[in-house]
């Protein structure tokens, strides 16, 4: 079932408040976060983040055309690398 | 001859299942075309004259997207998917169910025919 409208979007508030200090500072810097179910919000694009996947930090640059998914949707979990060929 | 939006529309079929055969109008947006256009829903297709077929022609091509540009449309939007690397754009790719469906068993429509593995290991128990 999708997220009520009423409530926005969802965003990590420490994920929010790094990104809109950023933005004032004019600064460029990869953001580590576990934080895969946060959205891309507009002010987002841009930057470089570093999402768990559960093992490493998968850098994520985002662009215009990301804003709308989730962080996670960027960075997967399972390798899977084909079947054994014996 | 009844032809709309680069498609013909099969003759003696009543107008709503007609209008149905053009791709982005199903029956929910048959019926409601027919009604703005003041037709009976169960006239045959045939029976349309030129005046009432233009009305229609005018009201699909004014506030529908129906064939190529509708199907230019939705491959446009998979390939958006598939450039900014998603996972949804991973499993378009690979030819997987994007949905989250399981792919342990079954699935074949996204994945197509079987392909037998030869020398598989049967499960015993």
């Amino acid at each position: 079932m999708a997220r009520s409208l009423k409530k926005g979007p969802f965003i990590d508030w420490k994920l929010d408040n790094k990104v809109s200090q950023m933005n004032e500072s004019k600064k460029k810097a990869v953001i580590k976060t576990w934080s895969r179910k946060s959205m891309i919000a507009p002010e987002f694009v841009g930057h470089t983040f570093a999402v768990h996947n559960g093992n490493k930090f998968i850098p994520v640059y985002c662009t215009e055309n990301m804003v709308g998914h989730k962080l996670g949707e960027f960075a997967p979990t399972r390798t899977f690398k084909g079947h054994s060929s014996k | 001859m009844a032809r709309i939006a680069g498609i013909d529309l099969p003759k003696n079929k009543r107008g709503v299942i007609g209008l149905t055969y053009i791709y982005g109008i199903g029956s929910s947006r048959a019926s409601k075309i027919l009604m703005d256009a003041n037709i009976d829903l169960d006239k045959k297709v045939a029976e349309w004259n030129d005046d009432e077929l233009t009305t229609i022609r005018n009201i699909i091509s004014s506030s529908f997207k129906t064939e190529g540009e509708l199907r230019s449309e939705v491959q446009l939007n998979i390939k958006r998917l598939m450039d900014i690397g998603c996972y949804r754009g991973t499993r378009h790719r690979k030819g997987l169910p994007v949905r989250g469906q399981s792919t342990k068993n079954n699935s074949r429509t996204r994945k197509g025919k079987r392909k037998t593995v030869a020398n598989k290991k049967k499960v015993t128990k």
